[in-house]
C-alpha cells in the first residue's frame, strides 16, 4: 500500500495560494475549514493505513518511504517515511491545526495574513514530521518558528513585542546549537546521505564526538520541549501568543522538541546519550516538580497554562531518558495527551478571555454560572491535565511512571519517585484555579452580560473533548502503534551499550 | 454470569445521558432515570450475590469468578491495566452493600433535594460514583482498583463541592480531594514497587483474596519489598478511609448534600481503604504481618482520637462524621489483629468485613436521619433542635435503632459485629481489647448525646413547625432501619471468612456481656446528662475541662496545623521563592544576555559612524601596528 506523503506539505502550500487570492472574510475561513478538514482526513487516512499495513506484517521501520535529490553534491534529500510515532504526531497536529482554525473564527484584525502565516507554521510542522532526512527536518523546523515571531508581534496581547523576541531569539539560538549537532553527526559518522534511519543503522560515531555533539543537539531540541533551565520563552511567549498560536505552539510546536531529542539525538548518538543521560535526568526532574510549584501561585491564566507545561513537556524529556520501551512510549503518549489537553486549555483561556478581557485568576470569580459550557469544559481539562482515568493524562503519566520505574539503579528510581510528586501538586494548582474562577459567586456586575461559547468555539471545544476522552478511555491501539515503533529505536539506543 | 456487566454499565450510561442531556429533562424525570437505572442495578447484585453464594464450594471454598477481563493499556507483557469483573466473597458482598445503600441515596435524594438548582447534575454525580465505585470493587488487579480509586476521589470532590458557589462548599471539595490525592501518591509509588517487585498487578497472580490458594511464592528481593509497598498502599488506604492523621478531609466534606455524605463519606467510598487491606490480606499475612499490626495501631489511636472529638462537637453531621472514622478504624483494627488466614487467627478479617457491612447500613440510617431533621429546621447545629421526638415520630424510632446498634445494644446488627471484633482484639492482646471497650463506651456515650439533643432536652424556638419528611424520604429510613434490625443473625461467617472457607459465629460470652454492660452504662450516663432541657452535668464538667474540651471542640488543632504546612510552608516558602527564582533568576540570565549583546552593540555601534576621516584614521594606526609587529615580533 502506498500513500502519498508530500501530501501533508502540498495541502499546506494550496492553502497559502487559495489564502492569497481569497478576498471576503468567508473565502478565507473556506480556504482554512476545506483545507484543515483535508489535512484532517489525510491524517486519519494515513493511520489507517499505517495500521492495515502493519496488521499485514510489514517490518520495516519506515513506511510509505519516498526519496527526491534536493541538492545532490551535499547528499541533501528530501526523504520521506513514518512510523507509528510520526503518525501518532501527525494526527495531533491534524486535529489541533482543524480546532484552532475554529478557536480563531473570531479573529478580526488582518485576517488573511493572521492565516497566511497561520498556514506557513502548520507547514513546517507537518513537513518536519514527515520528513527522515536530517537537512530537511532542520529546514522545516525553521520554517515553523519563523512565523512564530510575527504571529506573537503582531496578533498578540500584553508584552507582545518583547515576548517574540524572546521566543524567537531563545529558539533561534538553540537552533544553532542544533545546526551544529546536525553537522557533527554528518561529518564525523562519515555519512552519505542524510537519512536518519540509515545513520543509525549502519554507521557508527566516535564516542568521543558523540560527547561533544549530543548536549548540543539535545539542548538544541530540549529548548522547544521546555527543558529546564532553557524554558523561560515559554511563559512569555504563551501568555502572549493568540489563542490559535498557543494551542499549535504548546500542543505542537513543543512536541518537535521531544520528537527530535530522541528521533536525532538519542537514536544517533546512543553513547553520548548514556554519557549525558543523568545531567539532564536531573534536569528534567527539576523541570517537572518546580513547573508545576510555579505553577501554583502564578496569577495569569496563562501562565498558569504554561508553567503546567513546562511541568508536563519536561515529564516527556524525563522518560526518553528512560530509555525502556514502556517510558518512551508513555513519553510518546504524553506528547498527545499534552498536546491535545493543553491546546483545550488555551482554546478556553482564549474565549474567556475574548469575554472578560482579563486573565487575572483575582478578577475572575463564579464563571460556571455565566458560561457554564466553557467552565465544565474548563473542569473537564484541568481534570486531564491532574491525570484523571478516562482522560488522557492518566494513560500518559502512568505508563512513564511504571517504565520508569522499571529501571532497576537507584538514581533513576529517586527521580522517578520525586517527579510523582507532580501528580499532587497539579491537583493543587488546577483545584486552586478551578475554586477561584469558576466556582463562588459572580464578583464583577459587568460579566453577567457576558454570553456563554458561540457555535464555533462549541465545536473546536467538543472536538478537543472527544479527542481527549477517546484517548484516554480506549489507549490500547494508540498504545501499541507506539510502542510498536518506539522499540526499533530503543534498540538501537541500549544495544551500544 | 456476564450480566453483572450491566452493573457497571448502568450507572456509567445514566451518567453520560443526564451529564449530556439532563438539562433538557425535568427534574423529577432525571431523578425517576436514575433510580430506576440504580433499581435495576440494586437487581441485579442481589441476583448475582444470590447466584454466586449457591454456586458449589470447592475444597469449602467458594471459588473466584473472572466475568471478564480484557487489556486495556499495555505496559509490558507482565504488567498491564486490565479492566474486568473478579466475583469474590468480599466483593459480591460490596455489590450489595453499594447498590443498596445507594439506591436508597437515590430515592431519598429525591425528596431531599427537590427544588435543588442542578437536580439533573446531582443525579449524574451520583451515578458517576456509583459507578466508580462498583468498579473499583470489582477490580481484577490492583491498577483496576487504583484507576476507579481516583474516580471516587473525584466524584466525592464534584459532590462535596456541589453547592458551588458557597466557599466553605469550594475549600472543603479541595481539601477532600488534595489530601486523598496525596495519600493516593504513596497507593502509586507502592503499585510501582509492588508491580517491579512481584511482576504482575493481577489479583489472580499474587493470589490476593480468598479463593486464590494464598500469596504467590515470592523471590528474596521481593520479600523484603514487598511489605514496603502495601505499607505504601495502606497510605493511600488511610487517605481514603480517613486515618489520623490523614482524616481531616473527612469532618469537612460535611459541607456536600447531606444524601451525599451518607453515601460516600459513611457507607461506600471511606471504607475502600478497609476493603483494600482486606483485598490484599493474604499477602500481609504472608509477607508483612507487622506492617498489619502497624495498621492496627493506628486504628486504634484514630478509634479513640475520633471518639474523643465526637464526644464534644455541636454539628450533627459533624459528629457522625467523627463517628464514621472511629468505627472505620474499628474496621481496621480488626483487619490489623490477625496473625494468621486461618478462621480462627482470621476471625477479625470476618469482622471487620462484617462490621463495614453493618456500620454502612446503620450509619447511611443516621447520616440520612440527620439529613431528614436538617431538612426540617434548616439548621445543622445541636442548639437549633431539641424535642423533635414529637414531630418526626419515623426520623425518631429509625434513628433510635440506629443509635442502639452503633452503640452495641443487642440484638441490633452492631452489636454482633462489634462483638466479633472486640473478641478479635482479645485474641491479639488485651490491652487492645480493653481500649477497643472503651472506644465502643465513648460511642455508645457521644450518639446518645447526640440522639437527646435532637430528639429530647430543651425545645428550641422554631420559624415554623417541623414537620416529618416527605415519604420517598422515610421509606429509605424505614428499609435501612429494618436491616439494622435483622442484619446481625445473617450467618456472615458463612459467606466471607479470612481463608473462604465456613465460620460459625458463635458469641464470646465474657465479651459480650463485658462490651452490652459498658455500652448500657454509656448510654445511662449520656440519658443522666443530656436528658433533661437543663445539663448541670455536662456544664460543669465542660467548665472543669476547659483546656480538652475546647482542644477537642477544635479537632486537637490538626486542621491549623496542616493550614500551617500548606500555606505557609508549600506556598509561601516553596512555591513562592520558585517562581520568584524563575522570574528573577533563570529568566534574569536570560534577559541579561539579551542586554548585555545589546549594550555590546551599542558601544560598537560607533565605529560604523560613516565618516572618512576616521576610516582613515583607523586605517592608518592599523597599518602602523601591522609594521610594527612585523619589525618587533616576526623579526
Amino acid at each position: 500500500m502506498e500513500f502519498p506523503l508530500i501530501s501533508f506539505v502540498i495541502v499546506p502550500l494550496l492553502m497559502l495560494l487559495g489564502l492569497w487570492l481569497a478576498r471576503t472574510i468567508n473565502q478565507i475561513r473556506g480556504v482554512m475549514v476545506a483545507g484543515s478538514s483535508i489535512l484532517l482526513v489525510l491524517a486519519v487516512a494515513l493511520t489507517y493505513c499505517y495500521l492495515s499495513a502493519r496488521s499485514a506484517g510489514v517490518q520495516d521501520e519506515m513506511l510509505f518511504t519516498s526519496d527526491m535529490a534536493w541538492y545532490a553534491p551535499l547528499h541533501i534529500n528530501l526523504t520521506l517515511g513514518v512510523d507509528g510515532i510520526s503518525v501518532a504526531m501527525l494526527l495531533l497536529s491534524a486535529i489541533i491545526v482543524f480546532t484552532g482554525t475554529f478557536a480563531s473564527w473570531q479573529m478580526k484584525l488582518q485576517t488573511k495574513e493572521f492565516f497566511l502565516w497561520f498556514t506557513f507554521l502548520s507547514l513546517g510542522v507537518f513537513g518536519f514530521f514527515i520528513s527522515i532526512d536530517l537537512f530537511a527536518m532542520f529546514m522545516f523546523y525553521e520554517v515553523a518558528l519563523i512565523p512564530m515571531y510575527l504571529l506573537i508581534g503582531v496578533w498578540g496581547s500584553g508584552h507582545k513585542e518583547y515576548s517574540a523576541m524572546k521566543l524567537t531569539l531563545m529558539l533561534m539560538g538553540a537552533s544553532a546549537f542544533l545546526l551544529l549537532g546536525i553537522l557533527g553527526i554528518y561529518f564525523f559518522t562519515g555519512a552519505q546521505s542524510m537519512n536518519l534511519v540509515e545513520i543509525a543503522n549502519h554507521l557508527h560515531m566516535d564516542p568521543k564526538m558523540q560527547n561533544i555533539f549530543f548536549p548540543m543537539t539535545f539542548v538544541g531540541f530540549g529548548v522547544l520541549g521546555a527543558l529546564f533551565p532553557f524554558h523561560t520563552w515559554s511563559p512569555d511567549g504563551h501568555a502572549s501568543a493568540p489563542t490559535a498560536v498557543s494551542m499549535l505552539h504548546a500542543g505542537v510546536l513543543m512536541k518537535l522538541g521531544g520528537y527530535g531529542c530522541f528521533r536525532i539525538a538519542m537514536y544517533l548518538m546512543p553513547e553520548g546519550a548514556a554519557q549525558w543521560g543523568g545531567v539532564f535526568l536531573v534536569l528534567t526532574t527539576i523541570g517537572v516538580v518546580y513547573g508545576a510549584f510555579s505553577a501554583c501561585v502564578q496569577t495569569d491564566l496563562k501562565y498558569i497554562n504554561a508553567y503546567s507545561s513546562v511541568s508536563h513537556c519536561s515529564l516527556v524529556l524525563f522518560a526518553l531518558l528512560m530509555t525502556n520501551y514502556t517510558a518512551c512510549t508513555g513519553a510518546i503518549l504524553q506528547m498527545l495527551s499534552h498536546g491535545l489537553m493543553t491546546a483545550l486549555f488555551f482554546a478556553l483561556i482564549g474565549m474567556i478571555y475574548g469575554r472578560t478581557h482579563t486573565r487575572d485568576v483575582y478578577k475572575l470569580a463564579g464563571l460556571m454560572k455565566i458560561m457554564p459550557f466553557l467552565s465544565v469544559g474548563y473542569v473537564i481539562a484541568g481534570l486531564a491535565n491532574l491525570g484523571l482515568p478516562g482522560l488522557s493524562g492518566f494513560i500518559a503519566e502512568m505508563t512513564i511512571f511504571v517504565g520508569a520505574f522499571s529501571n532497576p539503579d537507584t538514581f533513576s528510581r529517586t527521580c522517578t519517585i520525586i517527579a510523582t510528586t507532580s501528580i499532587v501538586i497539579t491537583a493543587v494548582y488546577i483545584l486552586r484555579l478551578v475554586g477561584k474562577i469558576l466556582y463562588g459567586e459572580v464578583e464583577n456586575k459587568e460579566y453577567l452580560k457576558l454570553t456563554d461559547a458561540t457555535w464555533d468555539e462549541r465545536f473546536a471545544v467538543i472536538c478537543l473533548i472527544f479527542c481527549v476522552a477517546g484517548l484516554g478511555m480506549a489507549p490500547l491501539w494508540i498504545g501499541n502503534m507506539i510502542q510498536g515503533s518506539v522499540e526499533p529505536i530503543v534498540n538501537v539506543i541500549t544495544s551500544s551499550l | 454470569m456476564e450480566y453483572t456487566l450491566f452493573i457497571m454499565l448502568l450507572p456509567v450510561l445514566m451518567f453520560l445521558f443526564l451529564g449530556l442531556a439532563g438539562h433538557k429533562l425535568r427534574p423529577a424525570v432525571a431523578g425517576i432515570l436514575g433510580c430506576c437505572s440504580l433499581g435495576i442495578v440494586a437487581i441485579l447484585s442481589y441476583y448475582a450475590a444470590w447466584q454466586y453464594f449457591s454456586m458449589p464450594r470447592v475444597n469449602g471454598i467458594y471459588q473466584p469468578v473472572t466475568v471478564f477481563n480484557f487489556e486495556w493499556l499495555h505496559f509490558t507483557d507482565k504488567l498491564h491495566i486490565d479492566l474486568g469483573i473478579l466475583l469474590d466473597p468480599i466483593s459480591v458482598m460490596m455489590l450489595v452493600v453499594i447498590s443498596t445503600v445507594s439506591l436508597m441515596v437515590h430515592i431519598y435524594s429525591m425528596g431531599y433535594m427537590h427544588g435543588e438548582k442542578g437536580f439533573q447534575r446531582y443525579y449524574a454525580f451520583l451515578s458517576l460514583f456509583t459507578f466508580s465505585m462498583l468498579g473499583l470493587v470489582v477490580a481484577t488487579n490492583i491498577f483496576q482498583m487504583y484507576l476507579f480509586w481516583e474516580l471516587v476521589g473525584v466524584s466525592s470532590y464534584l459532590l462535596i463541592g456541589f453547592y458551588y458557589s458557597k466557599p466553605s462548599a469550594i475549600a472543603a471539595s479541595k481539601k477532600a480531594f488534595i489530601v486523598t490525592r496525596f495519600a493516593d501518591l504513596g497507593f502509586l509509588i507502592g503499585i510501582l514497587v509492588f508491580g517491579y517487585f512481584v511482576g504482575s498487578f493481577n489479583f489472580e497472580t499474587v493470589g490476593a483474596g480468598t479463593g486464590f490458594g494464598g500469596a504467590a511464592l515470592l523471590g528474596d528481593a521481593a520479600r523484603v519489598m514487598v511489605p514496603l509497598a502495601l505499607g505504601l498502599m495502606f497510605i493511600g488506604g488511610a487517605g481514603k478511609s480517613a486515618m489520623f492523621p490523614l482524616h481531616i478531609w473527612l469532618p469537612d466534606a460535611m459541607e456536600g448534600p447531606t444524601p451525599v455524605s451518607a453515601l460516600i463519606h459513611a457507607a461506600t467510598m471511606v471504607v475502600a481503604g478497609v476493603y483494600l487491606v482486606a483485598r490484599m490480606f493474604p499477602l500481609f499475612i504472608d509477607y508483612a504481618p507487622e506492617v498489619l499490626h502497624l495498621i492496627a495501631y493506628v486504628g486504634v489511636f484514630t478509634a479513640f482520637f475520633a471518639a474523643a472529638i465526637a464526644c464534644v462537637q455541636t454539628d450533627i453531621k459533624r459528629v457522625l462524621a467523627f463517628s464514621t472514622i472511629s468505627q472505620i478504624a474499628f474496621m481496621m483494627v480488626a483487619v490489623g489483629v490477625c496473625t494468621a488466614a486461618t478462621a480462627h487467627e482470621g476471625l477479625g478479617y470476618m469482622a471487620s468485613m462484617f462490621h463495614l457491612f453493618t456500620h454502612a447500613m446503620f450509619k447511611a440510617c443516621l447520616f440520612l436521619g440527620a439529613g431528614a431533621i436538617i431538612h426540617a429546621v434548616h439548621s445543622n447545629e445541636m442548639s437549633h433542635m431539641g424535642g423533635l421526638r414529637k414531630y418526626m415520630p419515623i426520623t425518631h424510632i429509625t434513628f433510635l435503632i440506629c443509635c442502639l446498634s452503633i452503640a452495641g445494644i443487642p440484638p441490633f446488627s452492631g452489636f454482633f459485629s462489634k462483638d466479633e471484633i472486640l473478641t478479635a482484639c482479645l485474641e491479639f492482646s488485651p490491652v487492645v481489647y480493653w481500649i477497643m471497650s472503651i472506644i465502643a463506651g465513648m460511642t455508645a456515650f457521644y450518639m446518645f448525646r447526640l440522639y437527646y439533643g435532637i430528639f429530647w432536652g430543651k425545645e428550641a424556638r422554631h420559624e415554623h413547625t417541623p414537620h416529618e419528611a416527605p415519604a420517598n424520604m422515610t421509606v429509605p429510613l424505614i428499609v435501612l432501619a429494618a436491616i439494622t434490625c435483622v442484619a446481625g443473625f445473617i450467618p456472615f461467617g458463612h459467606f466471607v471468612s479470612s481463608n473462604g472457607e465456613t465460620y460459625d459465629i458463635h458469641l464470646n460470652t465474657t465479651v459480650a456481656t463485658i462490651s452490652t454492660c459498658i455500652a448500657v452504662v454509656a448510654i445511662l450516663l449520656a440519658t443522666f446528662m443530656y436528658r433533661k432541657a437543663e445539663q448541670p452535668v455536662a456544664d460543669m464538667l465542660g467548665k472543669k475541662l476547659r483546656g480538652l474540651h475546647t482542644a477537642a471542640y477544635h479537632r486537637f488543632y490538626i486542621d491549623e496545623i496542616y493550614q500551617f504546612i500548606t500555606h505557609r510552608i508549600i506556598f509561601r516558602c516553596i512555591s513562592t521563592p520558585i517562581a520568584w527564582f524563575d522570574r528573577h533568576v533563570v529568566d534574569g540570565f536570560f534577559n541579561f544576555l539579551a542586554w548585555s549583546s545589546q549594550e555590546g552593540s551599542w558601544s560598537i555601534r560607533n565605529l560604523q559612524s560613516g565618516r572618512v576621516q576616521q576610516y582613515a584614521y583607523a586605517f592608518f594606526i592599523g597599518v602602523i601596528a601591522l609594521v610594527l609587529i612585523l619589525l618587533f615580533v616576526v623579526i
